[in-house]
């Protein structure tokens, strides 16, 4: 009945929060393609999917400061909570985010 | 008549308060009486500190003393630990026998430090950092001279720890499993100006070090030893890596416990007659680790427990550390996140870094480092919500900026400014001086203001209230001007400036940089990131350690990234030169790799098309063994060394052209610099490596060399000019060598040579290499760097360096759909 609750299910343990490296990046292989996960100078971790909304450059190979990534093909900037295109490539698409949880030092992937 | 009888258990900080706040309320209702496992009167816990520091004695922290507790009735029983609840009976039960009995009960039992499992725990000289007998301890251990602490955890505790042994005349380590100190309160701007500032009061910082195990002998601590092996020598090792809630006694008692001792918005747990406040507590989830949110929850028990009306809604927090002299503030989202914009300001000067979160147009956080004295204000707007989009230029300069500015329109508030108020807080310039300057010297730029009065020359955050003020002054006759061109926006600094500094401020480090020409991002951008790191690698070759994320995605993993996300490989062929067996080892990793295109490259060697990045480590393998190294084919330093056949062969050649391509591309492989650099050596005018288009170019003409630079054939085709002419072979390598040095020292990130000599003029280079002296010390200079990057950046992979790089984290979804 409740079709809008979209509460991810399943959730996945892929590794500890330090596995990710500081303004870096690791990814996670699934059936539908890399999920990419980030790590930024401040320690705060973000999931998306590994592909830019541009033509599709693997996200996690980018430069990552602040709290955005820059796409290693064409630099495009995506902003990391929100997957979306920054600056003048803003409204022009958006990585899909990807549920993370972190306990205890662990990141958890979630699917739905 | 009988007044109930209220019982609190534990004599802490947030037990007596508690108790105050009911006295203030009602002073007769309740006869109280507090068990306190500590054998004295309660004390100020977060001055320990200062105590442990030599700074305070334990006379000036306590907060209440005995005749508190006799002026208000209440018996105190120091050193008596309740072991038991019995909450049919309503009876505590104290480690002495007794048998208590309570109306109403007041948990009040803090927490317990974490002890890391680790073996060699139980050694004597292992401490945790709690209470007062651990601060005599960790005194009665920095006794004897010549000691050594190490402190395990780098958060706020632990810091303040190593900081009072320092003071102490201890040795003093503090070993950190992250790779910022105190993460939790801060950015790493301010987490590495904290590392300076420790260093600089004698606390040195490992971090990203994880303990393995405690050494001893003879039943006492001599020791750390760290996962990777690396041994701190100590006679003292403090714990603090944490706290957990006490609420065994609670749990015993049948109580609702998660991490602490579950309590409703009255502060009630979940037995109507026990109330609970302080660290053992969990409210909506939440447990707590300062003493900010025990105030407000003392203030709601009071109520409850008088009144009957208190709701507590949780609590706000902020930090602030106790270090003499190192000023730390933070508070809320300091490190930015979903939908929030940064305001930055680093004074380098002072040592300041400052940074506010805003979000939605309110403060929704803040860092401050060197000068916390706005950090409660920041903190109240933080906390009120008030939208301060009004007066945000001015934010960051604090509440005495902004109060005098505060709700006027720009120009207006500009105009409204007194002639004292402080423009630029950096070199301490106010309107007045700015105005005068502008009207009696006839400024009219802002260069020009910068020049004469220093406003706006060092971080530049002032740079548009001195625009402002020029435009105020001349009116339309102000156009706004630009500097020098910035290396990217978070700067308005330009590359030589900063490359300058690098060397004449000794600046070893990213954040170094950041810090002392004033960044205003916290950690820059993927345009200035990779420039810094290359300056740093040309500053200090044998110092600097290699920033892999501030590098582009090539260069971090030695291969160049395709369309499809695959790599390609280049190995390198020295001037041009193969043999059968490299190309049949090329061969034998294509089939072996079902690598789908194999290309001879415009550079003279073999391009191996798609190759899976997880295969890398494995392709190089092979190819190691066959010989071959990386052909940096994508990186920003020596690329190819084409030749022709030269003496060998060619019924022309004048010299060994080959020869010489062989030996120049073995001795400047590996070198990073600004851009890409490619060389070609010719045997003969006839040019038929085409010498004359690339960034340096070899003519061999008979009676020797002619060096050529600056050529270009990709989205420029520029011819080279002539720098030189040499007669030997030696004086060929040294003259280029000290070019590609002086570039490398020279330009700015992403320049290539051509465009590099347009901005400075050949003429520039050529009095470096025609004079011996300047050319020596170019090619020594240049040599010393190679010493440390003529390496395989393959093989150290394949040994399994950064082998993260190459796999992914996890397999476990990898059939699964996400
Ligand atoms: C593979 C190769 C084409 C080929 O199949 O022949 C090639 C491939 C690329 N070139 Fe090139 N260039 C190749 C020889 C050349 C040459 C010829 C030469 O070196 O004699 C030129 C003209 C000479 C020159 O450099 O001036 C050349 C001028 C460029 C330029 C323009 C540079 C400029 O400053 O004008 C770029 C763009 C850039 O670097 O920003 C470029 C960039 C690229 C990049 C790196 C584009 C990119 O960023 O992805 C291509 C990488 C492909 C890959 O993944 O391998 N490539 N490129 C050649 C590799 C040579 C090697 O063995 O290392
Ligand atoms: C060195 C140090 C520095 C700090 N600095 C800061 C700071 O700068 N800012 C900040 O906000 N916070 C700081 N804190 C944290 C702050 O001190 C705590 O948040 C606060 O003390 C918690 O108060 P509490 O009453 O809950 O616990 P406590 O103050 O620990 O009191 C609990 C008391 O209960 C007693 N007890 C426990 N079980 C029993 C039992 N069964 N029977 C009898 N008695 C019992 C304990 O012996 C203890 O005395 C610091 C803490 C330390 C150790
Ligand atoms: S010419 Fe253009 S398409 Fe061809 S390799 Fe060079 S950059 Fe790529
Ligand atoms: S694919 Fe990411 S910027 Fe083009």
């Amino acid at each position: 009945m409740n079709a809008l609750v979209k509460d991810p299910i399943l959730w996945t343990d892929v590794g500890a929060v330090t596995d990710v490296p500081l303004r870096g990046s690791r990814r996670v292989p699934t059936a539908d393609g890399d999920i990419a996960i980030f790590r930024t100078g401040d320690g705060k971790v973000f999931a998306l999917r590994d592909r830019c909304p541009h033509k599709g450059g693997p996200l996690s190979e980018g430069i990552v400061h602040g709290h955005a990534v820059t796409c290693p093909l064409h630099n495009w900037s995506i902003e990391l909570a929100t997957g979306e295109a920054m600056g003048a490539d803003r409204g022009k698409g958006c990585a899909p985010v990807v549920p993370l949880e972190v306990r205890e030092g662990r990141l958890f992937l979630g699917r739905i | 008549m009988t007044r109930e009888r209220l019982v609190v258990i534990g004599n802490g900080m947030a037990g007596c308060r508690a108790v105050q706040e009911v006295l203030k309320r009602d002073p007769g209702r309740y006869e109280i009486t507090i068990f306190g496992a500590e054998p004295r009167v309660n004390y100020d816990r977060i001055m320990l500190s200062p105590v442990l520091a030599g700074e305070k004695s334990f006379a000036d922290i306590v907060i209440n003393d005995e005749a508190w507790y006799a002026d208000n009735g209440i018996a105190l029983n120091a050193g008596c630990k309740v072991e038991a609840i019995d909450r049919i009976a309503q009876v505590v039960r104290v480690d002495d026998g007794r048998d208590v009995p309570y109306d109403r009960l007041i948990l009040a039992t803090g927490s317990d430090p974490i002890r890391l499992p680790l073996p060699g725990l139980d050694l004597a000289g292992v401490v945790t950092f709690r209470d007062l007998d651990d601060v005599e301890a960790m005194m009665a251990a920095s006794a004897q001279p010549g000691r050594r602490a190490v402190v395990i955890g780098g958060g706020l505790l632990g810091i303040e720890a190593a900081y009072g042994l320092a003071r102490r005349g201890m040795a003093a380590t503090v070993v950190h499993l992250m790779d910022v100190l105190m993460e939790r309160q801060l950015d790493a701007s301010a987490g590495f100006l904290l590392t300076e500032a420790m260093r600089a009061r004698g606390v040195e910082t490992v971090l990203e070090a994880q303990s393995d195990e405690i050494l001893g002998k003879d039943g006492r601590v001599t020791g750390l030893r760290l996962k990777d092996g690396r041994v701190l020598p100590c006679d003292l090792l403090v714990m603090s890596v944490g706290i957990r809630p006490s609420t065994a006694l609670a749990k015993a008692a049948g109580l609702a416990v998660e991490r602490g001792v579950v309590v409703d918005d009255q502060m009630r747990t979940s037995d109507p007659h026990i109330f609970a406040v302080g660290e053992c507590v969990e409210h909506r989830g939440q447990c707590y680790g300062l003493v900010a949110p025990i105030w407000d929850m003392c203030r709601t028990l009071g109520e409850t427990l008088t009144a009957g009306s208190g709701t507590y809604q949780g609590s706000v927090l902020s930090t602030r550390l106790k270090v003499s002299g190192v000023d730390v503030f933070s508070a809320g989202k300091f490190g930015g996140g979903e939908g929030c914009e940064d305001i930055v300001f680093r004074d380098a000067g002072r040592g300041v870094y400052k940074r506010i979160v805003l979000e939605g147009g309110k403060v929704a956080g803040a860092v401050l480092f060197g000068d916390a004295s706005d950090g409660g204000w920041y903190f109240d707007l933080m906390k009120s919500g008030e939208d301060v989009g009004a007066f945000r230029e001015t934010l960051v300069f604090g509440q005495a900026a902004t109060e005098g500015l505060r709700g006027l329109d720009p120009s207006a508030a500009v105009a409204a400014m007194t002639d004292t108020t402080e423009v630029c807080g950096c070199n301490g310039v106010c309107k007045g001086e700015i105005v005068r300057a502008i009207t009696d010297e006839g400024l009219d730029t802002l260069e020009a203001v910068r020049a004469v009065t220093k406003a706006s020359a060092s971080c530049g955050t002032c740079t548009p209230l001195v625009e402002k003020l020029l435009k105020l002054s001349l009116g339309d006759a102000f156009q706004a001007q630009t500097g020098p061109k910035p290396v990217c926006g978070c700067t308005h600094r330009g590359h030589d400036e900063v490359r300058r500094r690098i060397v004449s401020e000794e600046l070893k480090s990213i954040p170094a940089i950041m810090q002392a020409l004033e960044w205003t991002t916290p950690d820059g951008c993927s345009a200035c990131r990779p420039a810094l790191n290359y300056y740093l690698v040309c500053a200090w070759p044998g110092d600097y350690r290699d920033d892999k994320q501030s590098r582009f995605i090539n260069e971090r993993v030695h291969a160049n990234i395709q369309k499809d996300g695959t790599y390609s490989v280049v190995p390198r062929m020295w001037g041009g030169l193969t043999s059968s067996d490299e190309l049949r080892a090329i061969a034998d990793v294509v089939d072996k790799f079902d690598i789908p295109t194999v290309k001879v490259t415009g550079g003279q060697r073999i391009d191996l098309l798609g190759v899976k990045k997880d295969d890398l480590p494995a392709v190089w393998a092979d190819l190691n063994k066959a010989g071959m190294v990386s052909g940096h084919a994508y990186a920003k330093g020596l690329r190819t060394v084409k030749t022709c056949v030269g003496t060998d062969w060619c019924r022309f050649g004048t010299q060994d052209s080959t020869g010489l391509g062989v030996r120049l591309e073995k001795f400047m492989w590996g070198s990073w610099a600004p851009a890409k650099v490619k060389l070609a050596v010719s045997g003969c005018p006839r040019n038929c490596a085409e010498a004359t288009c690339k960034d340096i170019g070899v003519i061999c003409v008979d009676s020797g060399y002619e060096i050529h630079v600056g050529g270009a054939a990709g989205l420029h085709i520029k011819g080279t000019e002539i720098l030189t002419k040499v007669a030997t072979e030696d004086e060929a390598v040294w003259t280029i060598c000290a070019v590609m040095q002086f570039y490398r020292e020279n330009a700015w990130y992403l320049e290539r040579i051509y465009k590099w000599m347009d901005r400075v003029g050949l003429a520039a280079i050529k009095a470096q290499v025609e004079d011996p002296e300047a050319r020596r010390a170019l090619y020594d200079r240049f040599s010393y760097s190679q010493r440390f990057f003529r390496i395989d950046p393959w093989a150290e992979r394949v040994a399994g360096r950064d082998s993260h790089e190459f796999n992914p984290l996890s397999r476990r979804m990898e059939f699964e759909p996400a």
